[in-house]
């Protein structure tokens, strides 16, 4: 695709959205039979699938630590999850965002309850279009709470930047290319605590106060869909 | 990687926090002493050798032809890699580049190529078949702390001291650079924040946020680390921080 003239017309984004508009947002808790909690999301043409197991036994056994848990996260695209086909294994870009997505999650988790063992957290792209490891994150929370592992709280992440001179929330992939910015954030929504931050492009101070509140506003919107994925899965469903 | 820190350590240094005092006697938004030394590498374009406290990193500039990208046909390369070398820390090992030398590497990327630090688009000599790629190499030599300001600043300073290849494809009469970003990172201890964490205060550290700047006071890169978090205001109190050190760095840069 060839860079669009104008990525905002009248107010609008090329997919119709507006600048503070999600992209439709679909959780599922629960879809895996042997993982111990696991999580679907789709994010507008995002697929995303999350799998927690354990805590268990951690090998290498000389990893284990003696006072506490160790959340492992792994991050991965399939290869044919991008237009032109990714090379499997490891990247250092996916090296980086499994660092930046454990240390998203693990302020909400009690890991000093279970010392010598191992949390893993696999999270595997299916279909991307810009945004996957924020997607990555809001699943990987709700297959933690699926999982039973005792949290502080749920985890729920987005993507703000800035394309032709405004704020957005929630990038597409032709915006992500061809805009300025891209700004993905994940907090603990109770406590509006931001545990992910990174950022490229350009802001001046007053963009960035502004992208952050639009940030905090989506994020409280995603912490219902989450709440109600696990309410879906946990609720007790009347006969009729 | 973080060094194991005593628990009297630890709870000496929270407690100084507490009373607004760091453990080598710096305030909250102070550098230790900077210093930056560039053309020391005769055999690189561009060199810099920088020492924060007893930090010391030195990046060397290579410029190359290259191959673009094939969905970038105009427009030259920039490629950084960081190398945590055994010598510079008991805690880094030989051997493949560790999550922190990748971390490290791609946000020290991220400022110079979102800043458009280089002008890329002056690296193409023939559209689609032969640009210039700009490797940065940067080679931690000791480690005592704050790895990723130290690193960026030897990058932009190596950069601003790169020399043109002697090469007859190279047309242009000096290295592009035009913007001078800097990168500050703040850490919170004890609900506060301080510039430049020492590597005893890094092993305390609950987390830290990587600001990078350049010459207006705009950001252009930005990178939360550890397993800690920041409310709204701690970041906007920590992008005045970055902006008001990151000045005064850039300063150093000459």
């Amino acid at each position: 695709m060839k860079k669009p003239e104008k990525l905002i017309k009248n107010g609008k984004r090329l997919d119709g959205r507006m600048p503070d508009e999600l992209r439709p947002l679909k959780i599922e808790a629960g879809i895996l039979e042997r993982a111990d909690g696991s999580a679907y999301v789709e994010l507008g043409a995002n697929k995303v699938l999350a799998a927690v197991y354990g805590p268990r036994e951690m090998h290498p056994r000389h990893r284990q630590q003696p006072d506490t848990a160790v959340l492992r996260c792994r991050y991965n695209m399939a290869p044919f999850s991008v237009d032109e086909r990714k090379r499997p294994g490891p990247d250092r870009r996916s090296v980086e965002i499994s660092k930046v997505t454990r240390e998203a999650l693990e302020p909400v988790l009690f890991l000093e309850l279970y010392p010598r063992s191992v949390i893993d957290v696999f999270i595997e792209v299916l279909q991307a279009d810009a945004g996957t490891r924020t997607a990555g994150i809001n699943a990987a929370a709700v297959a933690l709470a699926d999982a039973g592992v005792p949290m502080r709280d749920m985890v729920s992440s987005i993507a703000v930047g800035k394309v032709d001179g405004t704020i957005v929330l929630d990038l597409t992939k032709d915006e992500d290319q061809w805009g300025t910015t891209d700004m993905p954030i994940a907090m603990v929504p109770r406590k509006k605590l931001v545990t992910l931050l990174q950022m490229d492009g350009h802001f001046t101070k007053e963009e960035f106060g502004q992208a952050l509140g639009l940030a905090f506003k989506a994020c409280e919107q995603i912490y219902g869909i989450q709440r109600q994925a696990l309410r879906d899965k946990y609720a007790i469903k009347q006969e009729k | 990687m973080h060094e194991i820190v005593s628990s009297v350590r630890r709870d000496y240094i929270a407690d100084l926090v507490r009373q607004g005092k760091r453990i080598d006697t710096r305030t909250m938004d102070q550098f230790r002493e900077v210093s930056v030394e560039v053309g020391t590498i005769k055999s690189a374009q561009g060199s810099a050798l920088v020492k924060v406290g007893k930090t010391q990193v030195v990046a060397g500039i290579k410029v190359e032809h290259a191959e673009p990208f094939p969905d970038k046909p105009d427009s030259g390369m920039l490629i950084v890699n960081a190398e945590l070398l055994p010598l510079a820390s008991p805690t880094f090992e030989p051997g493949r580049p560790s999550e922190n030398a990748i971390e490290l590497a791609r946000v020290v990327d991220r400022g110079i190529r979102e800043s458009n630090a280089i002008d890329l688009d002056k690296l193409v000599i023939k559209s689609g078949e032969d640009v210039w790629a700009v490797f940065i190499d940067i080679y931690m030599l000791d480690y005592d702390g704050n790895l990723i300001d130290v690193s960026a600043l030897a990058a932009i300073a190596a950069l601003l001291n790169a020399k043109p290849p002697e090469d007859e494809a190279w047309t242009l009469p000096e290295f592009p650079i035009q913007k001078r970003p800097v990168a500050v990172t703040v850490a919170k201890i004890n609900s506060k924040l301080m510039v430049d964490p020492c590597l005893a205060e890094e092993g305390v550290m609950e987390a830290r946020i990587t600001i990078t700047t350049i010459e207006d006071g705009s950001i252009c890169a930005v990178q939360k680390g550890g397993i800690g978090c920041f409310s709204r205001e701690e970041l906007e109190q920590a992008y005045e921080m970055a902006r008001a050190e990151g000045a005064e760095l850039r300063a150093k840069l000459g």
